[in-house]
């Protein structure tokens, strides 16, 4: 018998034996449901779902099928996530930096805002940013305005809509400034390696995205107008804001707890990140004459962030999957609306939770293979 | 080679130990539950998480409530103790999964009986505990008074994984009107939200907003509206499949009832063997065969009915004494103008 053979033989069977486990599971859950008189199919995703969502990014209704409401309940999972990581990014890239300046009480701070936040239990978290921040907000009646037209109560954050003519100009404006922008970076790029000059990049980029989109207004026949929300009694004491965009408080308490916890998470992994370069890097850098900034964008954060992506990627997988935990305030996501009523209604248990499933694991996967793809492009490249 | 050999012998046990395992799974008796019960000494029961009157635990883990006697009577009548039951409280959407996995041999949680959780998903359901509808919660303060001064926009607090979700659908839109559904997985978490102001309405059946507002900061400020939306026949639950199982639960709730028709209760039981009337006779194993039928002794019905009491005493014990529902409404023998009836034990 030759080495080859011998070294498949233990796969094979760990194959096999994994495949018997699986079809063990299968006939066995086959063979249950048969008994119990449970068939087992995706038809129900056509059936008109008759139950209402709070809160949806597309036009959905009960009249819609079940197949609807799970896109609703998705597309809710992915826009908590979605703002839960730019949120939590910012403020982790923040407070990371924070930990490691030299003035005590920042320093202090940041290190406080970590220990506090990422030792109490996620659930937990997210009940007292609803329950506790529910009953400290003020009715409609007696909210307060900021600048005349956010309002913040109880039943959401209500603020103006915009209400745009010509928005295909506008939309074009910016396409413009951005690909002027990247066109002037490769120019100041060869203009640096030809000639040692350089172009302040930073305040032409800037200058253009906003002089492009004003003067579509000024010449394009741009307008935008806003639709202030206005309150409107329903019955003695209850009032509800009418126009405009209300956000539901249930949204606003998740993406704060889960950006609020998941950001402990990253400023350690950008205080350790910035910490793992030798000081050497720094002193090298500040001896040929770069200034503080330049030695953090240039010489720094490139080395650092090899560090930093991969286990800031896991602690975006972390905030994805918990924002599961919706389904303890109400928020329409994915769990609550599909796993949940969906669930209830059709009773179809194994295929929902194996779709949901699935849908976790899709999501996941695709930012793991982002952040893998950026990750790539950041590393050492060998010449 | 030796070891791959034994690698080999090891793991074909293993694929033998469980193909074992799938035999005697298969080999299941048609009253498995039955029998599983007597040997486990207990009735597996699903309750709610504590609703006031239908299924409640006190402090020291007692549970009471009109549901909870339902499983005590299942108890009485298979093992001869009403306290032999394992209450599991599960939530809204926890409750089928429970059920059809094994979980639990009785469903006993404010359930409403519909077609499609009846003919769909593997369940049947036995008879029915309590008549209800579902009903809105308001606050004193709002000044509505009825469901007709309901205006666009008004948000609604609810459970998920209920007909209530459905129900509410139907409502808000056979009137026209546009509603914000805010539905929690928990009961406590709807009641705090609404009791905060996040809802200006609490809709679910209207036992339960009776039983909910009990729990409310201030009880008073609250008023459950006159109008009913929908029919919800709620009542105990088994899993399809076991008949035997299935007939022992409808009548031990059967006798319940049917005890308070003939005014047989737990403190006259005995003294009722000596009655003119074979109705009664039979009911307290006096006279006939009834247990044989269901696989029990004859003293199955008489049990019931000395340890948890016929349905009137259930109902006064849990719902109209601790001032939930004190009017039993449609929940009263049919002779008296209600709804229970029940086919005649014989």
């Amino acid at each position: 018998m030759n080495n080859k053979i011998r070294k498949l033989i233990p796969q094979i069977i760990t194959l096999l034996v994994v495949l018997l486990i699986f079809g063990f599971f299968t006939y066995n859950a086959q063979n249950n449901m048969d008994n119990r008189g449970i068939d087992f199919g995706f038809g129900f995703l056509k059936q008109e779902s008759s139950f209402d969502v709070q809160f949806s990014l597309i036009d959905y209704d009960g009249s819609h099928s079940y197949a609807r409401a799970y896109l609703v309940g998705l597309l809710n999972t992915l826009l908590v996530a979605f703002i839960g990581i730019v949120l939590s990014t910012i403020i982790g890239v923040i407070v990371g930096i924070a930990r490691l300046s030299p003035n005590y009480l920042i320093e202090r701070s940041a290190a406080y805002y970590v220990e506090f936040f990422r030792n109490i239990p996620l659930l937990l978290q997210i009940f007292f940013w609803y329950f506790a921040a529910l009953r400290a907000l003020p009715l409609p009646e007696k909210a307060e305005p900021f600048f005349g037209v956010f309002f913040l109560t109880i039943k959401g954050l209500f603020v103006p809509a915009f209400i745009w003519n010509n928005l295909d100009i506008f939309i074009y404006s910016i396409i413009a400034a951005i690909i002027s922008i990247l066109a002037i970076k490769t120019y100041a790029k060869k203009l640096q390696e030809n000639q040692g000059k350089q172009l302040p990049v930073f305040y032409i980029s800037f200058a253009l995205l906003i002089i492009l989109p004003a003067l579509t207004f000024l010449i394009g026949g741009v307008t935008l107008e806003f639709e202030v929300p206005v309150l409107k009694q329903i019955a003695k004491t209850a009032f509800v804001f009418k126009g405009g965009v209300g956000l539901p408080p249930e949204l606003i308490a998740l993406t704060l707890a889960l950006a609020l916890y998941t950001a402990t998470f990253i400023a350690e992994c950008v205080r350790a990140g910035i910490q793992g370069i030798s000081k050497g890097q720094k002193e090298a850098a500040a001896s040929i004459g770069l200034n503080p900034n330049q030695i953090l964008k240039l010489v720094i954060m490139p080395q650092a962030l090899r560090i930093i992506i991969p286990p800031t990627t896991n602690q975006y997988l972390n905030l994805t999957k918990n924002s599961s935990l919706a389904a303890a305030i109400a928020y329409p996501d994915l769990v609550l609306v599909f796993a949940g009523t969906a669930l209830m209604q059709t009773g179809r248990a194994i295929e929902i939770v194996s779709i949901t499933m699935l849908t976790y694991l899709s999501i996941s996967l695709a930012i793991s293979l982002l952040m893998n793809w950026y990750n790539k492009k950041i590393a050492i490249k060998e010449k | 080679m030796l070891k791959y050999i034994k690698q080999l012998t090891s793991f074909v046990a293993l694929v033998a130990v469980l193909f074992t395992f799938t035999t005697e799974a298969m080999a299941a008796k048609k009253s498995k539950t039955l029998k599983n019960t007597i040997k486990k000494g207990f009735v597996r029961c699903g309750v709610s998480q504590g609703l006031p009157g239908f299924s409640n635990a006190d402090a020291s883990g007692n549970w009471t409530g009109v549901d909870v006697d339902v499983c005590r009577a299942v108890a009485a009548a298979v093992l001869g103790d009403a306290n032999k039951v394992k209450f599991t409280p599960l939530s809204a959407k926890e409750r089928f999964t429970a059920l059809t996995s094994g979980e639990i041999d009785v469903l006993s949680r404010n359930t409403t009986w519909t077609l499609s959780r009846d003919a769909d998903i593997g369940l049947t359901f036995v008879g029915v505990n309590f008549y209800d509808g579902q009903g809105f919660m308001v606050r004193k303060s709002s000044g509505i008074t009825s469901t007709s001064q309901f205006k666009n926009g008004i948000s609604a607090c609810t459970n998920i994984g209920t007909t209530t979700e459905l129900n509410m659908r139907d409502f808000f839109n056979s009137k026209g009107i546009s509603y914000e559904p805010v539905a929690f997985e928990k009961a406590d978490e709807v009641v705090a939200a609404y009791d905060a102001g996040r809802c200006d309405t609490y809709t679910t059946d209207k036992s339960g907003l009776a039983a909910q507002r009990t729990k409310m900061q201030n009880p008073d400020e609250h008023i459950v509206l006159p109008e009913t939306i929908s029919k919800e026949p709620l009542g105990p639950v088994v899993r399809q499949g076991d008949a035997v199982w299935e007939d022992i639960v409808r009548w031990s709730l059967n006798t319940m009832i049917e005890a308070e028709e003939y005014g047989i209760n737990s403190g006259n039981a005995d003294s009722m063997k000596t009655s003119e009337n074979p109705a009664i006779k039979r009911l307290v194993g006096a006279e006939g065969e009834l247990g044989a039928a269901l696989g029990l002794d004859n003293d199955w019905s008489l049990r019931i009915i000395k340890q948890v009491g016929n349905y009137g005493e259930s109902y006064k014990r849990n719902i109209a004494d601790p001032g939930i529902l004190p009017d039993r409404g449609p929940n009263q023998i049919w002779t008296k103008g209600g709804l229970l009836y029940t086919p005649p034990a014989r």
